[in-house]
């Protein structure tokens, strides 16, 4: 199937010389105008597209300080030019983060900066690299900003800490303004607020599948772990990606979150209305649309009346959790200000872990001997805990409780440094493929460098972009989709269940009169 | 896009996936499969039945366990996992099954 060449991995990652055009393309599907509309887009290329577009950036550079601040400050230091994964994986000159940012700086230039506004008069804006906007550069546009994951991986390493994945949220914004979208990503969102997650499960398959998994691990360890839906009254909202109800290793994630609940003797409950935690509105860089993909973790938090909103393994549903929750659709005075609002399981499996409220069997997972891949949302835009770092340092720490085999990857591709999976961003679809595979190059090198120096038998990942893409691409390096593992299905394995007989039958416990 | 099955024409999307579920007849799974350069065998039929029949209930594809079970049940235990799902369809038992079945590609993070 594959048309291109799959990067050799060498002993380290060798930077290659900058190729012109060889990413050139039309860029991923586009969106159909229903998949357009749905979202408030325009359903095609309007006609008057060049108002538009350069209104729409005069709106972003207006709203958002940042964005105008990375457009103007870049000093073409090169700081970031290897930093790329896409870049190191294609050679493409224009996967370069300041190529990639200069697509749409050189038209920002042209239109909204003082020298750009003069020199265009005299047909000299060439001087300041200002460009008019033109077909061919919303074509542009189109392809090499959909061969950017978002990352942020380049900012990391700018002085001036520019952020590519800002400037590409605003180029999609822009692309969607006057009717140029991509068919991934909202199609997506449209399927959100018309049944309520990504993947466009509705409840009834949703209940059908939970109880099919309640079957499974009762009959797995005998014990009547329960996956309660829609229940009202519970103490916890647990908002995780669809893919953890429906796909592989995701699924054995989900089996971990409500195995840590039950032994943990929480109370909890998913939301069909919410039963999404990804949130793609933050991909196409719109704000409205990331509101309107919160919301319903909000209607749903105060529809079943729960005290806490925990998130499930997914990075960039971490992100804006995190980091934009509250601004998105707080306040949330009604939950229970004892908790952080909201928190990531693995702060809710650590802080068990640390109080010695979890039954752990480490040796459970000797079989294995583990890496972790650091997520760039989480990595790079989230914490967990209280202390700086602490999102780096409580997945190493939990799986370390549950697992006695592990090793890191080389340091300067972990942790903030950390290479992307290659399908983030809006990037995790099988029409972009090659750009998928060639990205994740960075990240294979160094997984065979653990796998070769310390015999790593698994990599370990909490987001559900990464975890599918890793899936697809990884064999395309000679590893095995199965080397790809959640971290919580790692806890949910370690952990041990006594027998239930003792087990109360509390009615505010989801261990209901079960017996063995 | 498009494929001929029986003398008609039949709209797909992008990827070959059947555009109007309700024009899906046994010979389109035969036909794209030829097109993958694939034959199925009852084993295959018995995947494609499976998901046909849960679509029309859920109107959506079953997850991975959901399937894994269902042909497990179907064709005895060892099958019933996704490693044997991935022999019979290589290209992913979730895509390339629900192509054949007429069914949408399943999206999001998958």
């Amino acid at each position: 199937m594959a048309d291109f060449e799959t990067p050799e991995l060498k002993d380290y990652i060798e930077v290659p010389l900058p190729q012109i055009g060889v990413m050139e393309g039309s860029g991923p599907f586009k969106a159909k105008p229903d998949h357009q509309e749905a979202l408030g887009f325009p359903g095609e290329l309007i006609d008057d597209w060049e108002n538009v577009a350069i209104n729409k950036l005069a709106d972003l550079t207006n709203r958002y300080r940042g964005l105008r601040v990375f457009l103007d400050a870049c000093v073409k230091c090169g700081a970031c030019t290897d930093k790329c994964h896409y870049y190191l994986g294609t050679a493409d000159a224009k996967n370069m983060p300041v190529a990639r940012q200069d697509l749409l700086r050189s038209v920002y230039r042209y239109y909204h900066t003082p020298a750009g506004k003069f020199l265009k008069k005299f047909g000299m804006e060439k001087l300041i690299g200002a460009r008019k906007l033109t077909e061919d550069i919303i074509n542009e546009w189109y392809n090499y900003f959909h061969q950017c994951s978002q990352c942020r991986r380049c900012s990391v390493f700018c002085p001036y800490g520019i952020d590519t994945a800002e400037i590409s949220m605003a180029a999609r914004e822009v692309l969607d303004s006057i009717g140029v979208g991509q068919k991934y990503c909202n199609e997506i969102i449209g399927k959100v607020y018309k049944i309520g997650n990504n993947l466009g499960l509705p409840e009834p398959a949703l209940a059908d599948t939970l109880e099919g998994l309640e079957e499974e691990i009762e009959e797995d360890i005998g014990v009547a772990v329960k996956m309660p839906l829609d229940q009202k009254g519970k103490d916890i909202l647990l908002v995780t990606p669809s893919a953890d109800f429906f796909a592989e290793p995701h699924v054995d994630g989900l089996i971990g979150y409500a195995k840590v609940f039950h032994q943990a003797g929480l109370s909890w409950t998913l939301s069909s209305h919410a039963s999404e935690a990804g949130n793609f509105g933050m991909f196409i860089g719109s704000y409205e649309n990331m509101q309107r993909v919160s919301m319903r973790v909000r209607e749903a938090a105060i529809e079943l009346g729960v005290k806490r909103i925990v998130f499930g393994e997914c990075g960039h549903a971490w992100r804006v959790a995190y980091s934009f929750l509250n601004t998105l659709v707080g306040p949330f005075d009604f939950l229970d200000p004892n908790y952080p609002v909201p928190q990531h399981i693995l702060e809710v499996t650590h802080d068990l872990i640390q109080r010695g409220k979890l039954n752990i069997d480490a040796s459970q997972n000797d079989h294995m001997t583990l890496t972790f891949h650091d997520s760039c949302n989480v990595a790079r835009a989230t914490r967990m805990g209280p202390k700086p770092g602490g999102q780096m340092v409580i997945p190493r720490e939990v799986i370390k409780a549950v697992c006695n085999n592990y090793y890191d990857m080389p340091e300067d591709t972990i942790g903030e440094a950390t290479y992307c999976c290659g399908g983030g961003g809006g990037i995790l679809t099988d029409d972009l493929i090659e750009i998928r595979v060639k990205g994740a190059m960075p990240r294979m090198q160094a997984l065979k460098t653990v796998v070769e120096e310390n015999g790593v038998t698994h990599m370990a990942a909490i987001c559900a972009i990464c975890k599918s893409q890793f899936s697809k691409v990884i064999p395309y390096y000679g590893f095995t989709m199965d080397q790809i593992i959640s971290v919580h299905q790692l806890v949910g394995d370690a952990l041990v269940f006594e027998s239930e007989i003792s087990e109360s039958s509390n009615e505010s416990e989801e261990t209901e009169n079960e017996k063995e | 896009m498009s494929i001929e099955v029986n003398g008609k024409t039949l709209e797909t999307d992008e990827e070959g996936y059947l555009s109007n579920l309700n024009e899906w007849e046994p010979e389109v799974a035969n036909i794209m499969a030829k097109l993958d350069d694939a034959e199925l065998n009852e084993n295959h039929w018995e995947v494609i039945n499976f998901l046909r029949e849960y679509y029309e209930e859920y109107q959506i594809a079953p997850a991975v366990r959901v399937l894994t079970k269902a042909i497990g049940k179907k064709l005895g235990k060892d099958k019933g996992n996704s490693k044997y799902l991935y022999e019979l369809f290589p290209y992913g038992p979730g895509k390339q099954a629900c192509k054949y079945a007429g069914l949408p590609k399943p999206t999001g993070c998958v």
